[in-house]
């Protein structure tokens, strides 16, 4: 099959399928590389927006919007705000890079490799198989059993309330930590 | 059903021309995305258009609101294309980006914008019938979309290397990231009356508009969205006098034109969601699912009307508001939010919540009247309650100040004043 | 049609994308962005396994899936809330964000 054929037989789905990746690989190739940190966080931006249409491809509307709101809407508002507050240590001269960059390099590949070798065997061509019928009840009623598993004391009420409590917790410490005290005396400080 | 171009025509008259399509065409594949294409293409087109409406009407009200006459030149008396006249202006000034600018960012900035505004009418119901999409989360799409607009301000702010455009960047964050909140605690508000996050479903479920349920919440959702849109009082974020225009000072030409139609857009946007969600979209008395005789959909033109009349009402207040409140400062705005607002919304939505389960358990038959007059009580409650505790707070502050005997009207000396001037112009 | 290998194949590249974002970049914010990418690639394969396991079976069970999904979410969300705030205080004693600097319980 040339590539020309295969391109003509994708299906819709398919074509925004293979959208999608290549804008989440893409940017997040971008984002691990990037030596302007400000340009990383936009690229990690443009990879979120990419998870989100794999969401879509996968009939979870309702979490592909929960992603804008949460990684776009506010956790890469917040790293935008932390590069614009230390943005003094962003000299784009020197390597974005550690020491470790080769062997860093050597395992990620590595990993990969199994782990694709291991999902292109698995369970003899399963993984092959079509994505199996739904009925459109069961996604469109989808986000209510959601709401309803979460306090339901034999589905999710129990991790729902920890990961409450964690994210309250989460959100105090944040704050307790990255006020500004009184003005810190180095001296002390290494004391 | 076979093709018949009058009845094509006429379906075009009683906005059934989608339903039509799909009668007629309904077994091909091709028909789904072409009609989704034809549906971006249209609303995206009118909504730019709408811009020029909208801009003209904003600055003629304002004239008259300010006692001034407005644009009254081009086109004939009113001047009516003054806008159009400006959009060719604009088109014809040259793009500066400037030195040091972060060339990717300064031109994402102003696109982002506008899309995220675009995108937003993808799920407003128009008519009966009439919507982009009916997504069964569409509240929760509307949230998310709203939240990423955000991106494009720090993209400008960012990008523009200028300390007032960073500046102006950092107060939008901060404020519309603050107002977020009570905007989508009052929007769930209709939500759990409704029962389902679905726009079209909202709107067909409002017999009686869910503003009369709920006027509290209905009036900080429209606080909340005067400050998301960063209109007057809530402007800070390109406050003239302070950080000249905030983020969009380094844009020139139609890219500054850009910014201005998200803005424009976006006011439109949430007038209309307003509108949908408090006021009862579509809803005219049940005439919008009235159909003639002959199979006529006479109800959903009036249903469009209708929609529009109430989103123009909601834009209305919007310029009155801003032709009638001076600007808050940054620490006014924030308090506003997070000491009255937020609690506040957070109260009213834990009372509807609690209320509406205890209407369903202990008096299942009841009609929707009796539930809006049980809800609009425990408003009226609460709404005393709250200006008691503000009343209060205020005094204790007044005292505080200027000592216990401090209490009530006190005229300010203005007649001395007065007096000075008059006698320093005698000299 | 999509099989259920591309989502999974996907989803691992960008989770090593990360791995390798956290093993080698220098600063603070941009290992951060790395474990955040992280999560992600973990999330596509929780909604993936729903769509093609759970969501099939017809007794309806709640969408597992989707609430471990959100629950990747709000951890991300905490995680980066506390991170960023520890690394802006470490930035305000150490006027530094390079995690090799922060070496003061070496010496």
């Amino acid at each position: 099959m040339t590539f020309l054929t295969f391109l003509t037989s994708l299906t819709s789905e398919q074509v925004v399928f293979i959208l999608a990746s290549i804008l989440t690989i893409g940017a997040a190739l971008v984002v691990v590389t990037n030596r302007n940190l400000f340009h990383a966080a936009l690229a990690l931006m443009a990879s979120f927006l990419g998870v989100a249409g794999i969401y879509i491809t996968l009939d979870a509307g309702f979490l592909a919007a929960a992603q804008l709101l949460v990684y776009i809407g506010a956790i890469s508002i917040l790293i935008i705000f932390a590069i614009m507050v230390t943005r003094r240590m962003m000299q784009v001269s020197e390597s974005p890079f550690n020491s470790q960059r080769g062997l860093g390099f050597f395992v990620a590949v590595a990993g990969f490799l199994i782990v694709a070798v291991v999902i292109l065997q698995w369970f003899g061509g399963e993984a092959f198989a079509a994505k199996p019928p739904v009925a459109p009840a069961v996604l469109s009623n989808a986000v209510a059993a959601l709401g309803v598993s979460f306090v339901n004391p034999n589905a999710f009420a129990l991790p729902f309330i920890v990961i409450s409590i964690l994210l309250l917790a989460a959100l105090i410490g944040a704050i307790y930590i990255a006020w500004p005290r009184q003005r810190i005396d180095p001296a002390e400080d290494e004391a | 059903m076979s093709f018949n171009l009058i009845d094509f025509l006429l379906s075009f008259l009683d906005m059934t021309v989608l339903d039509y399509a799909n009668e007629v065409w309904g077994d091909q594949p091709w028909l789904s995305p072409l009609l989704s294409v034809i549906y971006i293409v249209v609303i995206a087109t009118v909504v730019l258009l709408l811009v020029f409406v909208v801009g003209w009407t904003e600055r003629k009200v304002l004239a008259r609101m300010q006692d001034r006459i407005g644009p009254n030149r081009v086109g004939g008396r009113y001047g009516m294309l003054q806008m159009v006249a400006d959009v060719v202006k604009m088109m014809t000034k040259e793009v500066i980006i400037p030195a040091g600018a972060d060339r990717w960012a300064y031109l994402a900035a102003p696109v982002v914008s506008l899309a995220t505004s675009i995108l937003l009418f993808a799920v407003l119901p128009l008519a009966p019938g009439v919507v982009g999409v009916n997504l069964p989360s569409g509240i929760f799409y509307v949230m998310a979309i709203s939240s990423v607009s955000i991106v494009g301000l720090l993209l400008a702010g960012w990008g523009s290397n200028n300390k007032y455009a960073l500046l102006g960047a950092f107060r939008a964050v901060s404020q519309l990231v603050s107002y977020e909140v009570p905007l989508m605690i009052t929007l769930l508000v209709p939500v759990i009356l409704a029962g389902t996050l679905s726009l079209v479903s909202i709107v067909e479920e409002q017999t009686i508009p869910y503003f009369f349920y709920v006027p509290l919440a209905g009036i900080i959702f429209f606080i909340s969205i005067l400050a998301e849109t960063g209109r007057s009082p809530f402007d800070l974020l390109e406050a003239e006098s302070e950080i000249i225009a905030g983020f969009h000072i380094e844009y020139s030409g139609m890219y500054f034109g850009l910014f201005m139609a998200a803005e424009y857009i976006a006011i439109m946007f949430m007038s209309a969601l307003f509108a949908t969600v408090y006021w009862g979209g579509y809803n005219f008395f049940g005439l919008e699912d009235l159909v003639l005789a002959n199979g006529f959909a006479i109800g959903r033109p009036i249903g469009f009307i209708s929609l529009i009349v109430k989103i123009a009402i909601a834009f209305f207040i919007f310029m009155w508001v801003r032709a009638t409140l001076p600007r808050f400062r940054i620490d006014q705005l924030l308090d506003f939010n997070w000491k009255l607002m937020v609690p506040l919304s957070l109260v009213l939505l834990f009372v509807v919540v609690l209320l509406n389960k205890a209407i369903d358990v202990y008096a299942p038959g009841i009609t929707e009247f009796g539930r809006m007059s049980i809800h609009l009580l425990s408003n009226v409650i609460i709404g005393i309650v709250v200006l008691e505790i503000m009343r209060r707070r205020a005094r204790r502050k007044r005292e505080a100040e200027e000592g216990p005997d401090a209490g009530g009207w006190r005229m300010e000396p203005v007649l001395a004043e007065s007096d000075e001037t008059q006698l320093a112009h005698a000299d | 049609m999509i099989p259920l290998s591309w989502y999974l194949l996907v989803a691992a590249l960008l989770f090593f994308i990360g791995l390798f974002g956290v093993f080698a970049r220098r600063n603070a914010v941009a290992i951060l962005m790395g474990v955040e990418l992280m999560l992600n690639a973990v999330n596509i394969n929780l909604i993936a396994f729903w769509r093609f396991r759970t969501v099939v079976n017809p007794l309806a069970p709640p969408p597992s899936g989707w609430a471990w999904a959100i629950f990747v979410l709000a951890v991300a969300a905490a995680e980066a809330a506390v991170g960023l705030a520890l690394i802006i205080s470490v930035y305000r004693r150490r006027d530094s964000t390079v995690v090799e600097d922060l070496d003061l319980l070496q010496h």
